[in-house]
This record gives C-alpha cells, sequence and structure tokens, in this order.
C-alpha cells in the first residue's frame, strides 16, 4: 500500500500538462475521471481499512450481548440501557452518564477556549510580527516542546510544582500571600484544564498560523489605508480570513479533549469523569458491547459538534 | 496505563516483515487473532504473558543457562492480560496470571489446564495454595477468589472447578503477597492499626485508593467493615445491595473530599506517598520499598482486620501441544527449583515452594524476608541496591504472620458487571 502511494505520487507530476516529462508526452489513455479516482484511492483504500470498517464492526458489537468472558452475537440494546441507567428514575438528579458528560463538555468548553485565545495570539504573533521564515519556524518548533516527553512523565512532572509542597505553593506561603498550601492547584479541573491547554494549544497554533500567513498583506495595508483602527482590522479582515484555521484547530482540541481521560485521569487524580474513562473501565472489564455503545454515544456527541461547527464555516469552501 | 508488549528475538519481526501489509490489512479488519509463529529445531522458545511482576531479565536469563530454554516476555497490565487470554489465545505459550481471572478465563476455554503428576515440586507446595492454611497450621480467610477454590478442574477440558484435588491444575501456584494500606509514619505520628482509618477525617484530603475496580471494590470492603457500618458474608461475592452501601460509603467520603487523588499506575502510587500528597492509600508492597529506598519513611502497615491477598501461577494456550508442551512443563519445573522463588522472595514477595527458595538464599535474608526477624546484615534487593540496613524487622513480620492473617483475596464477582457500573458511577460523583 505505502508502495503504490509513492508511486503515484512520483506519477502525479507527470500528468500536470505542460509539465514536460517523458511521461506527459506519451499519449495517455487513462481518463481524467479514472485518474483522479487512482490518486484518492489508496487514501480511500486506507480510510475504508482502518477507520470505516472497524467502526462499522464497533457499532455492530454495540449491539450484542455479552456475559463475563465472551461476546454473545445475540441482538441485545443493554450496553445502552446499561450506560443511560437511572437517567429517567433519579430525575430531577442526573444519572452517571449525563454526569460524564456535562463534565466532559464543561473541560472541553473550558480547554478549547483558552487554547483559542492562546493559540490565536501566538499564531498573530508568528504571522505578523515575526518577520524572518526561519525564526517563524524555529519559533514553531517551539511550541512542539510539550511533546518531547512521554505522557506519564510530563502528567508525574506536575506534582513538584503544583503539589501540596510543590514549588508554586510553597513561594506563595513564603512571600506570605497565603497561609496554607492551595489543594486545588493539583487533582483538580483546574490542574486538567491547564494540563491539556499545555498540550494542546500547539494543535490551534499550527491551523491559524497557516491561516493567517495565506492573507495578503495587501489587504491589511488597505484597511489601515482606508482609515481602519487596529481593532476594526483584527475583527473585520483578519479573524474572517484566519476563521477555516480556528475551525480546524477548534475541531483538533474538542475531538482529542473528549476522547482524553489520561490525562483528565492522571491530573484529575482519577477522580473527574470523563467520557474515555467510561469506555477505558468497559474494556477492562471485557465488556465489550457496553464499551462499545458508550464508543457510539461519544463518536455521536463529537460528530454533533463538529457539524455545528461546520456549519458556521464552510471549511471546503475556504480551503 | 502501562501497555508494554517486550519481544526479544527476530523470528517473529522478520517473519512478519515480509507479511507485513498483508497482516496489517488482516489485524486492522479483526481477522487476525494471533501472530503466527516460526517453530524452531534449534532453540526452545516460549512466549511468556504476563505482569510485570514475575518477568525479571535475571530469570530469564537465568532460566536459559540451566535449560536451554529461551523466554519471550509480553509485558501487560492485568487487566490486559485477561483481555489479551480472550482475544488472541495464540499470542502466547505459558500465562502467568492471577487466580481471580480465572473466573473468566476457564470458561472461555482458551486455556489448558497442567497435570499435577507432571510438576516436580507439586506435593512441596505450600499447603496456603492446596489446603487454605499456613505451614504453621493457621487457617486462612477465605473471602473473594481464594486459590484453593478454584485450584483444580474437574478434568482435562472441563471448564467446572473441582471441590477436591484432582490432577488437573488451572494455574501452577508461583508467587503471591498480601497486601495493606501504606502509610507516612513521619507525618501521620501516631500509630495506625485498623482499615478504617483511610476514612477517618484526620486525614481528610490525605488518602488514596486505586482506581482498579475489581481490587478496589475490596479494599473498600475492609475499610466498610472496619468501620463496623457492615459485615459481609463475602467481600469476594456481594450482592447488589451490598455494592450499593459499599460505593454510598465511599461516595460520601469522596464528596466531603477525603480522597486526594487515586491511582491506578503503580508509579502514580509511589508518587503521591513520596511527595506527601497523600499520608494513607492502598498500596502494593514494591511500591513502598521504592518509596523507602528514596529514603523516605513508609509503613506497609499491618492491620487488625487483616490482609487483601492476591496470587498468581502459570498454565499454558489451549494453542500449545508436543514438544513445545515439554518445554512449558520443563520451564515450571525449572521456575519452581529454587532460583526464581529466591529471586522474587528477595523483593518482597512469596514463591510458592518455599523449601527450594529457601535452598538459594541466604540463612540471614531467609530470617529477615520469611521468619520476621531483625536483619542480620544489610538486606540487598536482586539488582543488588541496598533495600534496608541491619537491625531492620520487615513490616508485618514473619510468613506466618502475614499470610496468616490474610482476610480476603482479590475477586471476580458474580455481579462483577454491576459492580463496575457502580464504580464508574462513584468516579463520576
Amino acid at each position: 500500500m505505502d508502495m503504490s502511494e509513492e508511486v503515484l505520487q512520483q506519477a502525479s507530476p507527470g500528468l500536470i500538462p505542460g509539465s514536460g516529462t517523458a511521461r506527459a508526452a506519451k499519449p495517455t489513455r487513462l481518463s481524467p475521471s479514472f485518474i483522479s479516482w487512482l490518486q484518492a484511492g489508496p487514501m480511500m483504500l486506507v480510510f475504508l481499512a482502518f477507520f470505516l470498517i472497524p467502526l462499522v464492526f464497533v457499532v455492530i458489537v454495540s449491539f450484542w450481548d455479552y456475559n463475563e468472558y465472551q461476546l454473545l452475537p445475540a441482538f441485545s440494546g443493554r450496553g445502552y440501557t446499561d450506560t443511560f441507567e437511572g437517567c429517567i428514575a433519579q430525575l430531577p438528579d442526573l444519572c452517571t452518564i449525563g454526569k460524564t458528560y456535562l463534565k466532559t463538555l464543561k473541560l472541553c468548553f473550558l480547554v478549547w477556549a483558552i487554547t483559542l485565545f492562546i493559540g490565536f495570539w501566538v499564531a498573530y504573533f508568528l504571522a505578523f510580527h515575526v518577520k524572518s521564515k526561519t525564526w517563524q519556524m524555529g519559533l514553531s518548533l517551539l511550541c512542539t516542546i510539550p511533546f518531547w516527553t512521554s505522557n506519564v512523565i510530563r502528567m508525574i512532572a506536575w506534582i513538584p510544582l503544583l503539589g501540596r509542597n510543590g514549588l508554586v505553593n510553597s513561594g506563595l506561603v513564603k512571600t506570605g500571600l497565603i497561609n496554607h498550601p492551595l489543594e486545588w492547584l493539583l487533582f483538580s479541573e483546574f490542574s486538567v484544564v491547564l494540563a491539556l491547554v499545555h498540550l494542546f494549544t500547539f494543535f490551534m497554533v499550527v491551523p491559524i498560523f497557516n491561516s493567517m500567513i495565506r492573507i495578503d498583506k495587501s489587504l491589511i495595508e488597505a484597511a489601515y489605508d482606508a482609515g481602519a483602527t487596529g481593532v476594526q482590522t483584527l475583527v473585520n479582515v483578519i479573524i474572517p480570513l484566519a476563521k477555516p484555521g480556528i475551525v480546524i484547530g477548534s475541531i483538533f482540541v474538542i475531538t482529542i479533549v473528549m476522547g482524553d481521560f489520561i490525562t483528565i485521569g492522571v491530573m484529575g487524580g482519577q477522580q473527574i469523569a470523563a467520557a474515555g474513562k467510561i469506555i477505558e473501565t468497559r474494556v477492562n472489564a471485557l465488556q465489550f458491547p457496553a464499551a462499545a455503545a458508550n464508543a457510539v454515544i461519544l463518536l455521536a456527541i463529537t460528530f454533533l459538534i463538529i457539524t455545528m461547527m461546520s456549519r458556521i464555516v464552510d471549511i471546503k469552501k475556504e480551503l | 496505563m502501562s501497555e508494554t508488549t517486550r519481544t526479544k528475538g527476530v523470528s517473529r519481526r522478520t517473519l512478519l516483515k515480509g507479511t507485513a501489509s498483508l497482516a496489517g490489512l488482516a489485524a486492522g479488519s479483526g481477522a487476525i487473532t494471533g501472530f503466527p509463529y516460526v517453530k524452531s529445531a534449534e532453540t526452545k522458545v516460549l512466549r511468556y504473558l504476563g505482569t510485570a511482576v514475575n518477568e525479571g531479565d535475571d530469570i530469564s536469563k537465568q532460566c536459559l543457562k540451566d535449560t536451554g530454554i529461551k523466554i519471550e516476555y509480553i509485558t501487560a497490565t492485568t487487566d490486559d492480560v485477561t483481555k489479551r487470554v480472550m482475544t488472541q489465545p495464540n499470542s502466547f505459550d505459558v500465562l502467568d496470571t492471577e487466580y481471580f481471572s480465572l473466573k473468566k478465563i476457564v470458561p472461555s476455554g482458551n486455556i489448558l489446564a497442567l497435570d499435577a503428576r507432571k510438576i516436580k515440586q507439586f506435593d512441596n507446595i505450600t499447603p496456603v495454595f492446596t489446603k487454605g492454611e499456613t505451614p504453621g497450621g493457621k487457617k486462612i480467610g477465605g473471602q473473594g477468589t481464594a486459590p484453593w477454590k478454584v485450584l483444580y478442574l474437574e478434568g482435562k477440558d472441563s471448564k467446572k472447578f473441582a471441590t477436591s484435588a484432582t490432577e488437573f491444575v488451572t494455574l501452577i501456584p508461583t508467587v503471591y503477597n498480601a497486601d495493606t494500606l501504606g502509610i507516612r509514619p513521619d507525618l501521620i505520628k501516631r500509630p495506625i492499626s485498623s482499615w478504617s482509618e483511610l476514612l477517618n477525617p484526620e486525614f481528610k484530603g490525605k488518602a488514596s485508593i486505586l482506581n482498579i475496580p475489581s481490587i478496589g471494590i475490596m479494599d473498600a470492603a475492609m475499610v466498610v467493615e472496619a468501620t463496623g457500618k457492615y459485615k459481609y458474608a463475602d467481600k469476594g461475592n456481594m450482592t447488589k445491595e451490598e455494592i450499593d452501601l459499599t460505593m454510598k460509603v465511599m461516595t460520601e467520603a469522596k464528596k466531603a473530599g477525603q480522597f486526594r487523588a487515586f491511582w491506578k499506575d503503580f508509579n502514580e502510587s509511589v508518587n503521591l506517598m513520596a511527595s506527601g500528597e497523600t499520608v494513607i492509600q492502598s498500596m502494593w508492597s514494591p511500591a513502598v520499598t521504592k518509596v523507602r529506598s528514596m529514603g523516605i519513611a513508609c509503613t506497609f502497615q499491618p492491620l487488625k482486620e487483616g490482609y487483601r491477598s492476591w496470587a498468581s501461577g502459570f498454565c499454558v494456550s489451549k494453542g500449545v501441544s508436543g514438544a513445545k508442551l515439554e518445554w512449558a512443563y520443563e520451564f515450571v519445573n525449572w521456575f519452581l527449583s529454587g532460583y526464581a522463588g529466591a529471586y522474587l522472595n528477595r523483593q518482597g514477595y512469596y514463591s510458592a515452594v518455599l523449601s527450594t527458595a529457601k535452598a538459594h538464599m541466604e540463612p540471614y535474608e531467609w530470617a529477615y524476608w520469611m521468619e520476621g526477624k531483625p536483619a542480620e546484615k544489610d538486606i540487598k534487593a536482586p539488582d543488588g541496591s541496598l533495600l534496608e540496613k541491619a537491625g531492620a524487622v520487615r513490616d508485618g513480620g514473619s510468613y506466618e504472620d502475614r499470610m496468616g492473617g490474610v482476610a480476603c483475596w482479590n475477586a471476580v464477582m458474580d455481579e462483577n458487571d454491576y459492580m463496575v457500573r457502580k464504580w464508574n458511577e462513584f468516579i463520576a460523583a
């Protein structure tokens, strides 16, 4: 599969009219639509084999029954009914799944809003204030530093910083700002959001930067010449033109945070529910259909959010 | 979660390379349940699936030296080991797993019981496994999935556990231990003697419990019983009402801010304790050792209600037969012959055959680890690092005292499905 992709990539320049290679000189008998299919084919096959087919399996299995040690391939809604257990009986209190999703969505929103804010300004700085290409590259690479360490190490590293006896707390106590260490710095929603923002701002920076760098500088000059203030230029020129980047970055961040359970688990002291955590617990208990049902629910909700976002901006058109 | 798969040797990798794309496609579509393997005439290779507990490099090296059998470790967490047995029974030869998972594994028919008559040391296996008592005759608590309840099968291909001894053994015992709460004596500054202290408001925001439902619920039950709120008929097999009650007590404590964090990973438990984020928590023996080796006071505190115990052993995949099965017997026999047992004892675990392990240990080591006597000399770990200075006494004392004080065993309950749901609710509360 890798081979064919390479071959296609090598062949494709030859298919562009007038590129002057030996291939273009030969009369070609392949129809343009066939060539398009050929080019898109490998990706489609990968997508089919590694995404669509497994996804279909997940949906099928989510409607199976199970016992302690095996899947029972008979139709059953048990995975779903178990998941929504108590949702009507416990009203007006929220059931487990309701609470879990409310929490997940809250974390997701906070992380999205903060990464968007930080990511936008970092991208703005890189695109408009850093003139040299080399510096732009160098500074973007700096944003990847959080990814250089393993997940577990990264998490554990927060303890000496934010912990009860950590740097921040001992610093604050010494300066006399507080008398007792702040407990909410670690193993709290605060620390979860902090860790997620620290990790995923990069996913906002890259697409927004990519959109901004392609904004025609003469548009900004024109706005300036027409008497627009800095804020007006930002709101009426830059933000609308950076929209595709904003939406793509948002999709990255939202999908990752919705499914995350490792960061939320470690930084939340395993005391904060996450949609992904439910799936993990179920899988570990060998309750695959229930896990699959939860995965389908998570997928549906994430898909809904993404659909709403792409309603706001038509990415295909903008690209 | 540490899901590391270590493989040694290249035969499988080379084979896979040739068919990588095909295998990848098939694996992706779920068509493959295990890796193919090459039968080699020259080297005796066994793929060994288990948790990191028994999988020392020294053990595999010594085994190769003594028997010519090359062990390829496949390391996974307890949950992942079980998952792999269910879904990829052909991906391993020898299985090292815990007794409580047998309730899931045996009905699946994916493992082969071993023949007790082919295990040379079988009659010397500690009575902890066979009779439920210590060598000194102390009766051991049998709540939960105690090994002697699931040690034998009725027949070779039977899926039923036999009530009396047969020659078909589900798991040949290897290693076990008695777990309890770990504490920071330097921060607590008073004696701790009961599981109920975990919920003592004195330690608000400084307690922790493990977030592995099947083990966490047992610790929770020990706590609930210690507070005097309820007495279980069998902590390891609760009714739905009992699960509700247990989770209610724990949820109230959680909402009141009793717990600093839950832990799931060995290193997490070490870090929580070492950093002083927690001062009392469920813990495993090697984690306590690790905290202590950092120069921080940490005690594996014996408690009056007793220990929660676990045990593991060997069986083979149902796909193993012929010469390979003979190697598996050879390996298991080697494992019980002393070197490995001594190695495990020196880590603070217990070996299944005590006599052979004793022969491989120095008398002062045996006195410290097994007899609860003060160390005559410095106590060293298998890798040579210093564990305890001369004069130290093991927490909990002797083998008799520790194993004799076991109250319950890690378990899979009949209401496991319900318990897991309630556990999720507890985390979300």
